[in-house]
């Protein structure tokens, strides 16, 4: 079902269009992906797994789990749920690993033997969120040119489905929404010295410090001083009975479909997770038109804000603390959920099952960071649990253990995008400090303390308490490091 | 504290943000429901007038002079948290009036009965819709102004359109 009335958003959608899955005829809209343009007309099933033929629906939409891969126009495991419609597209339900062409069809491209080189550039910036934004902003604004490279066809990462204000003083873009940030963000980067290459994959990274791309089926090369990684976060999985049933949505799933693609996920929700996205989600369906069951979290006390718990709270959703869920119900889809409450070892209580009547399962159990980028590099791990589990090891700047390599926002260590934006900046202004001749320095470290400063305040109270340990027990790891190099 | 088991505050954990008893009944006058120590202080630097104010650093919880209060509600739709209220039991007879934040979609229209819901989204008696405000500058945050009982005006947090599809 698509939203027709949303309080915050408009949806501009494009021309109606027409495609075929499995040879039956369906309308979408230019705009669209195919996932969402599925789910509108109300399919959930997109392949079936390879050894037991289970049903499989999306998970992520942001084009990183598999769970969507369907195959197009002859193509098989395209990931559905980044791809846009096109007219006359031949969609068809994949079975197993699908069979790939001996030839290509007329009017698909063979793929170019030969990588292009794109050249040299000072600074390349991985990431198009309010972290890769930010350091390209902070870099930019001393002159520091920069290539911003996303895999996505919008800029803005996570922000673009932020309908909420954020909090934080007005330096922090407090009281402005997510989708406005992100804009605002963009227009000061079109106003500086930098590029944005959208569409674009980072295939690699390698130790002489090239980056391999990949855009429209082309690969191309680029080299570059100095890297800052932005990469953001993935969604974390919940094992449960039956898990992987289509309509198991992870939230960042929930929010692109609701938000961005303007698709009602289901009529009745259950969320899971009662952290800041499990409830700022929760609210964006129920203001998408959705019903929203419970929200439930194993941990006996809500994990976020409580601002954002009274919103839903008060719209009359009950969220059960020292509850989790056992199983999905149904047999190709979600048709409900049993859960039931948690005793002081997290261990279910005999006894206190319930079933809801449910059609999509949210889950916001945390996320994990996406370091892969910066390990290929070879920059050292380690692993904080308050940080998300395992990332590049990095200092107060940034900086990781390779020289001239950087990671910012939630790719080192699990946070919110009002620090994502900090981090960013205090790392472009990190790598400006190393590619800018010594003059301007000065003017650098002042502007880097700052910065430091604001992030100390955002992780100040009690909810910043994870991070503040998280980063404390990583920059201690980093200065013993290297007192132990001296 | 009940609000992070269950999200709900009692009377008992927002005692600190309320007005005085007698204060409502001279004029409207806000109630912020922020209880915990997150870095945002937007509130601040929206009233014109100086009555609330954050002392330490930004995560401080914000405190409110209720007598420099005049209830204009500038701040309501600037709380990212939309935990902003203003209560009002000036006008003579029993009825009280509560202006809140509504983010939904349709807006209900003025005059309009409603159901009137508590902080843990319970019906707590009818109302009457007497003011939507939704300018530009609320940015998508209107503004809706409910006409209940005096008695329930530290009570009502939220409405339920009677028919939400018209």
């Amino acid at each position: 079902m698509r939203i027709s009335e949303h309080p915050i958003l408009e949806f501009e959608r494009g021309r109606e269009i027409e495609f075929e899955l499995d040879g039956r005829r369906l309308k979408g809209y230019e705009g669209d992906t195919i996932a969402a343009a599925l789910h509108a007309e109300g399919t959930r099933v997109l392949r079936r797994s390879i050894a037991l033929g289970r049903p499989r629906g999306f998970f992520c939409a942001i084009g990183r789990c598999s769970s969507c891969l369907m195959t197009v126009d002859g193509t098989p495991n395209v990931m559905t749920c980044v791809t846009p419609l096109r007219d006359g597209m031949r969609i068809t339900t994949q079975r197993g690993r699908g069979t790939i062409l001996r030839r290509a069809p007329e009017g698909v491209r063979e793929p170019r033997p030969a990588t292009e080189d794109l050249g040299h550039v000072s600074l390349a910036v991985v990431g198009a969120g309010p972290a890769g934004l930010s350091a390209a902003i902070a870099a930019g604004r001393l002159g520091v040119e920069s290539t911003v490279i996303d895999e996505n066809d919008v800029a803005g990462g996570q922000l673009i489905k932020q309908t909420h204000m954020f909090f934080g003083s007005r330096d922090h873009y407090a009281r402005t929404r997510g989708i406005d940030i992100g804009r605002e963000l963009l227009t000061e980067l079109e106003s500086l010295p930098a590029s944005l290459l959208l569409g674009t994959t980072v295939l690699g990274h390698y130790a002489d410090g090239t980056l391999s791309l990949l855009r429209d089926g082309r690969h191309f090369r680029l080299s570059a001083d100095c890297v800052i990684l932005a990469t953001g976060a993935s969604e974390n999985m919940l094992a449960f009975e039956n898990c992987d049933l289509p309509g198991v949505y992870g939230a960042g799933a929930v929010q692109t479909l609701m938000n961005v693609s303007g698709v009602v996920p289901g009529e009745r929700v259950l969320m899971i997770g009662a952290g800041n996205i499990g409830l700022i989600v929760s609210y964006q369906l129920l203001q998408a038109g959705a019903d929203v069951a419970a929200v439930i979290e194993a941990s006996p006390e809500v994990g976020g804000y409580h601002v954002h718990a009274a919103k839903i709270r008060r719209a009359g959703v009950p969220i059960l603390t020292s509850h989790t869920v056992l199983r999905a119900l149904g047999d190709e889809r979600v048709e409900g959920a049993t859960i039931s409450r948690v005793d002081e070892r997290w261990q279910p209580v005999e006894g206190t099952e319930e079933t809801l009547d449910v059609d999509t399962i949210c889950l916001a159990v945390g996320l994990t960071p996406n370091c892969e980028l910066a390990f290929q590099r070879g920059c050292e791990e380690s692993y904080v649990s308050e940080l998300g589990g395992r990332v590049a090891a990095h200092d107060a700047d940034l900086a990781t253990t390779v020289p001239g390599v950087f990671i910012a926002g939630d790719a080192s260590g699990i946070e919110e995008a009002s620090t994502a934006m900090l981090e960013g900046r205090l790392a472009g202004l990190a790598a400006a400090g190393r590619l800018l001749p010594r003059a301007g320095r000065e003017r650098i470290v002042a502007m880097k303390a700052g910065a430091r400063e604001d992030l100390r305040l955002l992780r100040a109270g009690p909810f910043g308490e994870k991070p503040r340990i998280g980063k404390g027990i990583m920059f201690d790891r980093r200065r013993d490091d290297e007192a132990g190099e001296r | 504290m009940n609000h992070r088991r269950d999200g709900i505050l009692t009377p008992e954990e927002i005692e600190g943000q309320t007005p005085p008893a007698d204060r409502a009944a001279k004029g409207p006058v806000v109630v912020v429901e922020c209880v915990e120590r997150i870095p945002c202080n937007p509130c601040v630097d929206a009233c014109p007038r100086g009555a609330i104010t954050i002392d330490g650093d930004i995560n401080d919880i914000p405190s409110v002079d209720h007598e420099r209060c005049n209830g204009c509600g500038l701040c309501i739709s600037a709380c990212p948290g939309l935990a902003i209220f203003v209560i009002d039991a000036s006008a003579a007879g029993e009825s009280g009036a509560v202006m809140l934040p509504y983010e939904y979609r349709p807006l209900p229209r003025e005059g309009e009965i409603v159901t009137a819901l508590d902080r843990g989204g319970e019906p707590v008696c009818d109302a009457r819709v007497t003011r939507v405000l939704s300018s530009k500058a609320l940015d998508r945050t209107p503004i809706v102004t409910i006409e209940i009982p005096k008695s329930r005006i530290m009570e009502v947090r939220h409405f339920r359109r009677k028919d939400p599809s018209r």
